[in-house]
Formats: structure tokens, C-alpha cells, sequence
């Protein structure tokens, strides 16, 4: 009786945390939260995993977000109510280590200069010296909360407040592959080259995404990053040993 | 006519936007992979059935000004979508209809008539390397197709080995009363979106009993719209979470967005309604300065139109077996 009882119980407190919304008549989004917060996102992390697991036919692609997870789905094959319904009665679980810390990567960074320019402005914003916000920024472990925005661009955070600058009112028309942006409490990597609004700090010579490995992106969702500064010629180094996919 | 050998093509003028695409790159948007794909996917499996190729195959999307082509070796194509007047060694050929193209032909377009988007099937698809799964082309992350772009002059383009049964598929044509006519104003129907409770009832009212128009501000990605404003009942900051094509998003301006095939993978707008499956052809044929109005609908409504959609389609030109590749199902 006592297990049952403590099985409701778990139940009961996973649930309240989780509602399904209609995404059109092809998409679901199972939300989470409202928030960014580690155990939240660790949440549609673990959930996802176990959607994917489920190996249903028909479905597209399962998306986890920072506080969701967006299913897609054959319009064909499924309804909106069923899945719903399916989905609601798979086992739920509190993420483990790997939603929550995932593995460690250590990235590489050339701070400034040209492969950061905007980093006078991010420390004058901070009220420090050029040289404490890199240490500052390469201090703390970021987690990636989740990819978007372009092929294998990782979403990370939270950025100490001090460093918390916003987006450039004009974004860049290019922003080059490896560059190491903030945009308020978030910091991410461009893999590509891109349009871009984030202030750029650095760049790393490690690719984010090759599109031609079945599994494009280095980093997944859950993984943890510490972002260690280099010199120049570690750089260059770096760089010859792995090229970006379209710089 | 013999057994058909694979087409062989040289582009001899890009055209405004031609680029090569599929149903879509599948399997690959938790790694912030768009989609892409056709903009149109029902005029891309017509022209795909047309010719005997299964529906996944890929075609070419001729945006408003179409290419020029000249074919190498005699092969079957079809030409659906909107009506970029299309003619073969000057002399015009019908659309929603195979014919054979003889070797040595040119195919050229001239002005649009009708809609925005035409696609051209060729027997055995076009055969560009499979990237993620997928062959289409999604030119922002130069990802897919031709080397990630849309044609341009000088390209070769090879055809896929044509089906079994090409020879039975010459002359086949899409009914008259299946064929859609694309005008300058579309009705879509929406359902309401996720965050829908982010706008007030006013401005949801407002929304149904305006007219948008589509701004030149408008591509694969997505189309901004022009008209009344769509104010959020809060400032609260909205967290990035998954979109999908057809979701209309509401930037802080109030004039929405309407996701296309290019959309990015999340985004961080709130998103008030969604366009239905079966409308978002429609929206494909669009054109800067077109009309939108917008009619609500409940998802199983949505689900019945597609349905329906495709019930006809089948009984008119029943799929072909589908070829050896992946069924767009996620594939890890």
C-alpha cells in the first residue's frame, strides 16, 4: 500500500508539470515550465529520450527546448488527441546525470581582437578590464540548454549577470563560423556562418557541425561547457586540424 | 519509346530562385536543422506522381522567374505549381500533365500567370547527393541540393534512374476539378497556437476581420505580414520553444510572421495561431502584395481537410512504390 501510495504520489508531482499544446494540426509541444532552470530543461531532455525511444512511425522529429518539447508528427498517420493520449500515459522519470550534466566539453577560445570585437564593449558594459571579463566569462560551467537558431547552434547558460550584455541593436549580416557571442544571460557558439546579433567575445577553431556525420552537432543538449582561453598560435593550430563546414 | 535512360541537364539560366527540393530534411531539428523541403508539397508530389517517381523524389522549385534548361537525353517531365508559362523550344506546354521532352530541347519560362512557385519533376527525380537524409536545399545554411544553392548557369544536373513503368505515365494528368487556382487573396484557415493566451480577445477579433497583406519582406523563411496590429496582452519575456511551418509568430511590432519551409528550428516569438497542412499550398503561391484572411478551424476540421485532400489525390494518381531510402521517419 505504502509503495502505491508513493507511486501516486510521483506521479501526481511530475504531472502538475506538464501540459500539451497544440502546434497546429502536425505539432505538440509538452511544456514543462515557464522558466529557464537546469531541472526543468533536464526534464524535456529526459522526456524527449524517452519519446525517441518509443520509436512510434509517423513521427517527424522530437524537438526539446529550454522548458519544452515539440513533436512533429505525419498528419497522416496521427491525431493530435491520440498522440496527446499516448503520450501522457508513457512512463515519466526524474532525469538522471546525463539530462542534468550530460558530458563536460572544454572549448577553446581566442578571445578579442578580430576574432571577438566586441569584447572592449561586453567589458565596458561590466565595468571591468578586457582581460577579467574573459576570465570571468571562461570561469564557470555553461549548460547547453538547447540547439537552434541554426544547424548545431547550442544555447548556453546562464552567463554571470555583470557580463549580461543585450543583443547588438543591428545584428551583423555575417557573423564568421567558431564566434563566441552573448546575448544577455545566454552565451552560444555560431557554427556556421551566419546573420548574427549576439556581442561577439572570441572564436573557437573546434566545428560545431559537420553536415556530413550522421551525428552533425558536437554538443547536445544537457552537456556541460567550460570555455578555456588560447593564444594565437594554439589557434591556428587548432584550426588546421579541424576546419569549420562553410567558412 | 525505349527504356529511359537518366536525364541529363544543363542549366543555361539560374532563374530568380531555383533550387532543388524534397519533402523535407526530417529527423534532424533537435540539432537545429530546418526543414526546408518544397514550399508547396502538393504540387511537388503531383508532379512527382506524374512521372512515375515516388513522392520523396526531387524536383526543382522555379520561384517567379524560371530557369532556362537544356535537356541532353530525352526524358518525361511534369510541371506543376503555379503557371510560369513554360515552353519547350518556344512553343508552350500544358502544366499539371507528363509529356516527353525530346534531346536537345530547351525549356524555358516566361511571365507568371498565376502563383509563385512551379514545380518541375523530372523521371527518376533529381539526383543530387543525400545530405541528413534529405535532398533538399536550404541555401541559408548552404545545406543540401546543389552545393547548398539555388542553379545557376553553367550547372549539370543528372536525373535518378526513371521508374518501371515511365512509358504507362506519358500524357498522365491531374483532373481539372483537383487542380488548384491560385488568385492575388487566399482565405487560411488557422487553429489557435500555443501561446495564443498571450494576446487579448480584442486582438484575436481584430486579427479574423482583417486583411494582411504579404510585404517584400518575404522568402522561403517566412513571409512578414502587413496589416492591424496584434497587441500581447503582457510584456512578460517569451522563452524559445519549438515552431512549425504555418505558425504565425507575433514579433514585438504586432505585425505577424508566417513560418515557411526555411523556418528555424525554434523560435522566440509567441505564436498565435497556425496555418492548417492543407491551406500552407496555398500560402506557397503567394506573392508579395496578396491578400491573406484568416478563418478558424479546430485541429480535427484540419485533420479531416488533409485527409480528404488526400483521399482524392490517391484515387486520382495513386502513389508509386516507393523507392529504397529513408521514409522520412527519424532515423537514429
Amino acid at each position: 500500500m505504502r509503495s502505491q501510495s508513493h507511486e501516486q504520489r510521483r506521479k501526481d508531482s511530475i504531472e502538475t508539470t506538464f501540459r500539451i499544446l497544440l502546434l497546429g494540426d502536425s505539432a505538440l509541444t509538452i511544456e514543462f515550465g515557464n522558466e529557464i532552470d537546469q531541472k526543468i530543461n533536464a526534464r524535456a531532455i529526459a522526456f524527449a529520450e524517452t519519446i525517441v525511444r518509443q520509436r512510434w512511425n509517423g513521427i517527424h522529429d522530437i524537438v526539446p527546448t529550454y522548458r519544452s518539447v515539440t513533436v512533429h508528427f505525419d498528419p497522416l498517420q496521427w491525431d493530435s488527441a491520440t498522440l496527446a493520449k499516448r503520450l501522457k500515459t508513457l512512463p515519466r522519470r526524474e532525469p538522471g546525470r546525463a539530462e542534468l550534466h550530460g558530458i563536460l566539453h572544454e572549448i577553446p577560445v581566442l578571445y578579442g581582437g578580430e576574432w571577438g570585437p566586441d569584447l572592449e564593449e561586453i567589458a565596458t558594459f561590466a565595468g571591468l578590464q578586457p582581460a577579467e571579463a574573459i576570465a570571468l566569462h571562461a570561469s564557470i560551467y555553461y549548460r547547453v540548454y538547447m540547439l537552434g537558431f541554426s544547424p548545431g547552434f547550442p544555447y548556453l547558460g546562464l552567463v554571470p549577470e555583470r557580463l549580461a550584455i543585450p543583443r547588438r541593436a543591428t545584428p551583423r549580416t555575417k557573423v564568421p563560423a567558431g564566434s563566441v557571442g552573448i546575448a544577455d544571460r545566454q552565451t552560444g557558439i555560431y557554427p556556421t556562418a551566419t546573420p548574427g546579433g549576439w556581442q561577439l567575445i572570441g572564436r573557437t577553431p573546434v566545428a560545431m557541425y559537420r553536415k556530413t556525420r550522421s551525428n552533425p552537432c558536437l554538443l547536445k543538449p544537457g552537456d556541460s561547457v567550460r570555455f578555456k582561453p588560447i593564444a594565437q598560435d594554439e589557434f591556428d593550430h587548432l584550426s588546421r586540424e579541424g576546419r569549420h563546414d562553410n567558412d | 519509346m525505349k527504356e529511359l535512360p537518366p536525364a541529363e541537364i544543363v542549366v543555361l539560366k539560374g532563374g530568380w530562385l531555383t533550387t532543388v527540393q524534397d519533402l523535407g530534411r526530417y529527423g534532424y531539428q533537435h540539432d537545429g536543422v530546418s526543414v526546408s523541403g518544397a514550399m508547396d508539397s502538393f504540387s511537388t508530389i503531383v508532379a512527382n506522381r506524374l512521372v512515375g517517381n515516388s513522392d520523396q523524389a526531387a524536383v526543382l522549385e522555379c520561384t517567379l522567374k524560371g530557369p532556362e534548361l537544356l535537356f541532353e537525353q530525352e526524358t518525361v517531365i511534369a510541371i506543376t505549381g503555379a503557371d510560369l508559362s513554360p515552353t519547350v523550344n518556344g512553343a508552350s506546354v500544358p502544366t499539371w500533365q507528363s509529356f516527353v521532352i525530346s534531346r536537345g530541347s530547351r525549356l524555358s519560362f516566361g511571365p507568371p500567370q498565376s502563383g509563385c512557385r512551379a514545380y518541375l519533376a523530372i523521371a527518376g527525380g533529381i539526383d543530387v547527393p543525400l545530405v541528413l537524409g534529405s535532398r533538399s536545399t536550404h541555401y541559408a545554411s548552404e545545406t543540401g541540393g546543389l552545393q547548398g544553392r539555388p542553379l545557376q548557369q553553367g550547372d549539370a544536373l543528372r536525373g535518378g534512374n526513371p521508374g518501371p513503368f515511365i512509358n504507362r505515365q506519358i500524357g498522365a494528368e491531374l483532373p481539372d476539378a483537383l487542380r488548384p487556382r491560385y488568385g492575388h487573396a487566399a482565405t487560411l484557415h488557422i487553429t489557435p497556437g500555443p501561446q495564443v493566451d498571450c494576446f487579448g480577445e480584442q486582438s484575436i477579433r481584430m486579427m479574423m476581420s482583417s486583411d494582411y497583406t504579404v510585404s517584400p519582406q518575404s522568402d522561403r523563411m517566412g513571409y512578414r505580414l502587413a496589416g492591424t496590429k496584434i497587441a500581447r496582452k503582457g510584456l512578460d519575456q517569451f522563452i524559445s520553444d519549438g515552431t512549425a511551418m504555418g505558425a504565425l509568430q507575433v514579433p514585438p511590432d504586432g505585425q505577424p510572421i508566417l513560418l515557411m519551409a526555411d523556418r528555424q528550428t525554434t523560435g522566440g516569438y509567441p505564436k498565435i495561431a497556425v496555418v492548417i497542412s492543407g491551406d500552407l499550398p496555398f500560402a506557397a503561391q503567394l506573392v508579395p502584395g496578396d491578400r491573406i484572411r484568416f478563418a478558424q478551424c479546430s485541429v480535427a476540421e484540419a485533420r479531416a481537410t488533409m485527409r480528404r485532400q488526400r483521399a482524392d489525390l490517391d484515387a486520382a494518381l495513386p502513389p508509386h512504390v516507393q523507392q529504397l531510402r529513408s521514409d522520412g521517419t527519424r532515423s537514429q
